[in-house]
């Protein structure tokens, strides 16, 4: 319980030892985090996503600063690539956030995609789980780019806002492809850029093909211009950060808020089924050597991968019951 | 056509058998590597002949010294009338100290000088700000007013010798110490001479000492042209430099071509924001190049360095005046060369570079010292290295003669592949919408990161070797005596500016800030109000935070 | 299953920016297959300290090149200590000459690195004195 005690007293250092912890997956780290969990539940949590390069971390530190001008305590967990390589990473967003680097009121953790099998959807979820636990008002949550895992990612999110930059062909792609339907607060970056224009013009297009029921959320969409001019990107910054809480207010008014924190819970709940049976199971078939067996028969043709996989849920989910 | 017919077929019949005879003899005694490439790793042939150059045309790309193309010099007698300028780097602890090293440096026969400015300084921090904890006087001299600059100049005659500062974020207000300096003194502006380096856009790409973004740095830059075009005509207002991209890691053509490109960037803008024709200003652009070890490579890059800008300056900007299309340039010897291992080695390297510099027809030079590799360098360390230029100029004669390699059949063709290479990545940048996009976008940031990752790596390997480090390593020490600055100069240097705000006109001077405020904000010349702002005391950092508001604030993206 | 990740930060501390030999450490620390948090140019000890607990690292490696080592290196031991933090590991590299380096070996810092030391040789530095910690 000490750990606990100290977490919810927002204690820096225990707190980031034990999303360590989690995300090396020591044993003693998960009892603890059920210790915290009747503490979790009352931060906001805003995804960020968005291509590579789009600016998010950015766009993450306007918004910090602007949530602390408000007074409101703030955690980030941003997230960068593992090298598939070396197993190594370079974490270098929060270099963009140095400015609230002394404020103890803010609390910033980058994290590695590490990219065993979804698992950092769950290191993820874990790391917002403690930062709630520390009180933190706010919880943002900046992902790598625009994909499955990052999906997966945001659905640990209430309000999610999607970063678009003009001259990345693939973004309006990608929105078709699903982030459009995540898509609470749409930030168009880099505005001062060719290729602006048409961007939104895409964009107003897309939202208004998009048919929202009277009283319904429509999302907002936010220019913002050149960084290097700091007053207006100031500005802009602020009306973000604006946008994010007019969505935050809406889900709380309109009762979508318990839909938010069911579609989290359930990716929770995902989350931690993946963990508990799906991964101990493959690294066993890993370590004997039956996957690459199994492999090579389905390859070769003498069986099919889902009569594999029956037999081995046969073997390893012993209650009977069948999905 | 370089060479006749006759002259390239017999060429490459021989150079045929000479190929038949080396693949005979590697049978018995292979190459000591499969591959031998400059430091930059550009690929060397084992042997260059007339047929590598064949395409060339004498007058178009050679030519004569102090004739377009430039490649062979911009003057006329090479040398023979004048040596390069020997300017040593110098600067550190308080104003009165570097003081005393520039006066020693003038009775040794120095003929120029040059400022190192602690960090603080550079960064645009006064000496009592708690960013500058630990660092007041430590690489360079401290200077936070013009009481500072007086005790610096002391002595020195402003209308006789050119002092070079090395200055970046708060170029204007250091240039506006010299000004005011100058006038205190009652020399007019139209005689003083120097340089300030003011080149911002090296700094996002290699050297990291900025403070605004971009775009308003450049701005203040082309202030500095205008103020120096129109009031102080001897003045050299930028100083292009590739040393710190090199510093930073880049290869020899990427060190060209990004330099290259910043000066386009610096000639365009100051023609579209200040109205300027080229002829009136550019011929007060000079540059600031390395001089890295590798020999050959390093004596192209320059030669092509002035063709290159010869070619530009006429091609791309009209410019007619024959000392727009000049490049002249200051050297250094590569820092990044010289190893802490066996030290002594070093005065061989700078020698090598030296003699690459004045091979390559520099205008200026500064040899390192051994011990720079540890610390600022000790009286006796520069001595060595300012007698390593007089021992070039006055024993070696290689003065003598100008452009002594031009028709080596290497070396024309390195420097034809190396303006080649440069002109690509010039394209490229060109592409992107010029070099400030470049920046925002992390190219050449990236590039140097690449090529310095490769070399760190050719290293490890062994593929390169640094003598000491990597091959011939020895246990024995060879102690360098070093120069250590007292931490006391630190609290002098605060004591004695909190002295100068107790007893300044505190009304004038923010009055004087003001007027910097709004002409930032009209974007006028904020040169005439820096001079005003300096005599009435204004400290370098209160300037230089009217910048930070008005502008912004510029942090690292930390590139990787 | 579970297997601790060598974490580690990069940080310049004071007003250089030669981040030259920074870089390519990260780089190296990557390929080595460490989490590398890498903090840029121009932190003050303060700023290194609350980012090394934040992102609980192992190890901190401060690189200065401009002679205020011998100022910041021990702020930034001295900062860790006082947030009972003293678990991480400070290292140091740059331009340092040796006679400074009791001077830091006394102020905690574990070990100096200066031009010439090989990347493997750092790297080997660091799996074998940071036994990851619990």
């Amino acid at each position: 319980m000490e750990t606990t005690n100290k977490i919810c007293a927002g204690d820096v250092r225990t707190a980031s030892r034990l999303i360590r912890d989690l995300e090396d997956r020591l044993p003693g780290a998960r009892p603890k985090l059920k210790n915290l969990f009747a503490h979790t539940g009352k931060s906001f949590i805003i995804g960020i996503t968005g291509s590579p390069g789009a600016g998010k971390s950015t766009l993450t530190d306007a918004l910090v600063h602007e949530f602390r001008r408000r007074g409101k305590t703030v955690g980030v967990l941003a997230v960068d690539p593992t090298s598939p390589f070396t197993g190594g990473a370079i974490l270098g967003d929060r270099i963009r956030m140095l400015r609230h680097a002394e404020d103890d009121a803010v609390f910033v953790r980058s994290l590695a995609t590490r990219g065993a099998l979804g698992g950092l959807s769950q290191a993820a979820g874990d790391a917002i789980h403690v930062m709630e636990a520390m009180g933190k008002d706010v919880v943002i949550v900046e992902t790598v780019g625009i994909g499955q895992q990052e999906l997966d990612i945001i659905n640990h999110a209430h309000s999610v806002v999607v970063v678009l930059v003009p001259g990345m062909g693939d973004d309006i792609q990608a929105m078709k492809a699903g982030i459009m339907e995540i898509a609470d607060v749409f930030a168009v970056n880099k505005a001062d850029r060719p290729g602006a224009g048409q961007l939104q013009k895409e964009l107003a297009a897309l939202l208004s093909a998009t048919a929202v029921a009277e009283g319904d959320w429509r999302p907002p969409v936010v220019t913002l211009g050149n960084l290097y001019e700091p007053a207006s990107f100031a500005e802009k910054a602020a009306e973000l950060a604006q946008k994010v809480l007019e969505h935050h207010d809406y889900l709380i008014v309109s009762g979508r808020l318990a839909g938010r924190m069911e579609r989290k819970a359930m990716m929770e709940i995902t989350d931690a089924l993946k963990a508990s049976i799906l991964e101990p199971v493959v690294a066993k078939l890993i370590a004997t050597g039956e996957l690459k067996e199994m492999t090579n028969r389905v390859a070769g043709r003498e069986t099919d991968p889902y009569s594999e996989a029956e037999a081995v849920a046969r073997r390893f989910i012993k209650a009977g019951e069948t999905a | 056509m370089y060479f006749s017919d006759e002259t390239t077929s017999t060429s490459s019949g021989l150079t045929r058998k000479w190929h038949d005879s080396v693949q005979r003899a590697l049978k018995g005694n292979p190459d000591q590597k499969e591959r031998f490439s400059t430091v930059s790793d550009l690929e060397i042939k084992r042997l260059y002949t007339p047929e590598d150059i064949k395409d060339m045309d004498f007058a178009r790309d050679i030519g004569a010294p102090g004739e377009f193309p430039y490649l062979r010099g911009n003057q006329v007698t090479g040398y023979r009338g004048r040596h390069w300028t020997f300017r040593m780097f110098s600067g550190m602890g308080s104003a009165q100290d570097t003081n005393a090293r520039w006066r020693m440096l003038l009775r040794e026969g120095q003929t120029g000088l040059s400022t190192a400015f602690d960090f603080p300084t550079l960064m645009g921090y006064d000496s009592d700000s708690p960013k500058s904890l630990g660092e007041v006087g430590k690489c360079g001299v401290a200077i936070d007013t013009l009481e500072d600059f007086l005790a610096l100049i002391d002595g020195i005659p402003l209308d006789q010798v050119t002092t070079s500062m090395t200055i970046n974020p708060p170029a204007t207000v250091l240039w506006a110490m010299y000004c005011a300096a100058a006038d205190i003194k009652g020399v007019p502006l139209s005689r003083i001479g120097g340089t300030i380096q003011n080149d911002m856009l090296k700094e996002f790409i290699a050297q990291k000492t900025f403070m605004c973004p971009p775009e308003p740095s450049v701005k203040l830059i082309s202030d500095t042209v205008e103020f120096g075009t129109k009031y102080v005509p001897r003045w050299n207002t930028i100083s292009i430099s590739g040393y710190h991209i090199r510093e930073a890691g880049a290869t020899a053509v990427q060190e060209l071509a990004f330099t290259l490109r910043d000066g386009i960037e610096y000639v365009e803008d100051v023609i579209r924001r200040k109205k300027l024709d080229v002829d009136d200003f550019a011929p007060r652009l000079s540059f600031f190049f390395n001089a890295h070890i590798d020999f050959f490579e390093e004596i192209c890059k320059l030669r092509a360095a002035r063709r290159m800008w010869a070619k530009i300056m006429r091609d791309r900007f009209g410019a007619k005046n024959p000392r727009s299309l000049w490049m002249r340039f200051h050297t250094q010897t590569a820092g990044c060369s010289l190893t802490a291992q066996q030290p002594y080695n070093n005065v061989v390297r700078t020698a090598i570079e030296a003699l690459a510099a004045v091979l390559g027809g520099t205008q200026s030079l500064h040899t390192n010292s051994l011990d720079e590799v540890f610390c600022l360098p000790s009286d006796h360390a520069v001595e060595v290295a300012l007698r390593t230029q007089q021992i070039l100029a006055e024993e070696t004669g290689i003065v003598n003669t100008i452009d002594p390699l031009a028709g080596s059949y290497h070396v024309e063709s390195l420097t034809n592949e190396i303006e080649e290479k440069a002109t690509e990545y010039i394209e490229k940048i060109d592409a992107m919408g010029g070099m400030i996009a470049a920046i925002e976008k992390g190219f050449p940031q990236m590039e140097i990161a690449d090529a310095s990752y490769k070399f760190q790596q050719q290293i490890e390997k062994n593929e390169k070797v640094m003598v000491g480090v990597n091959k011939y390593v020895t246990e024995a020490q060879h102690a360098v005596p070093l120069l250590e600055i007292d931490e006391s100069v630190g609290e002098k240097q605060i004591r004695r500016l909190k002295d100068i705000r107790r007893r300044r006109d505190d009304r004038a001077v923010s009055q004087s800030l003001h007027d910097i405020r709004a002409a930032c904000k009209n974007g006028d010349n904020v040169m005439p109000y820096c001079i005003d702002a300096v005599k009435n005391l204004a400290t370098k950092q209160e300037i230089c935070d009217v910048y930070r508001e008005v502008y912004g604030e510029y942090r690292d993206p930390g590139l990787y | 299953m579970s297997e601790r990740k060598i974490r580690v930060m990069v940080a310049k501390p004071g007003l250089d920016g030669h981040d030259r030999g920074a870089r390519v450490l990260a780089r190296c620390f990557r390929d080595a297959g460490f989490e590398v948090i890498y903090t840029g140019c121009h932190q003050t000890p303060e700023q290194v300290a609350a980012a090394a607990i934040q992102e609980d690292v192992d190890l901190v490696g401060l690189s200065c090149l401009s002679g205020a080592h011998r100022v910041l290196f021990p702020r930034v031991v001295e900062l860790l200590r006082e947030k009972n933090a003293d678990d991480i590991a400070v290292i140091g590299g740059g331009i340092i000459p040796e006679q400074d380096f009791q001077m830091l070996y006394d102020a905690g810092i574990q070990a100096i690195f200066t031009p010439g030391a090989s990347l493997d040789s750092i790297v080997e530095w660091i799996r074998e004195h940071i036994q990851t910690r619990h």
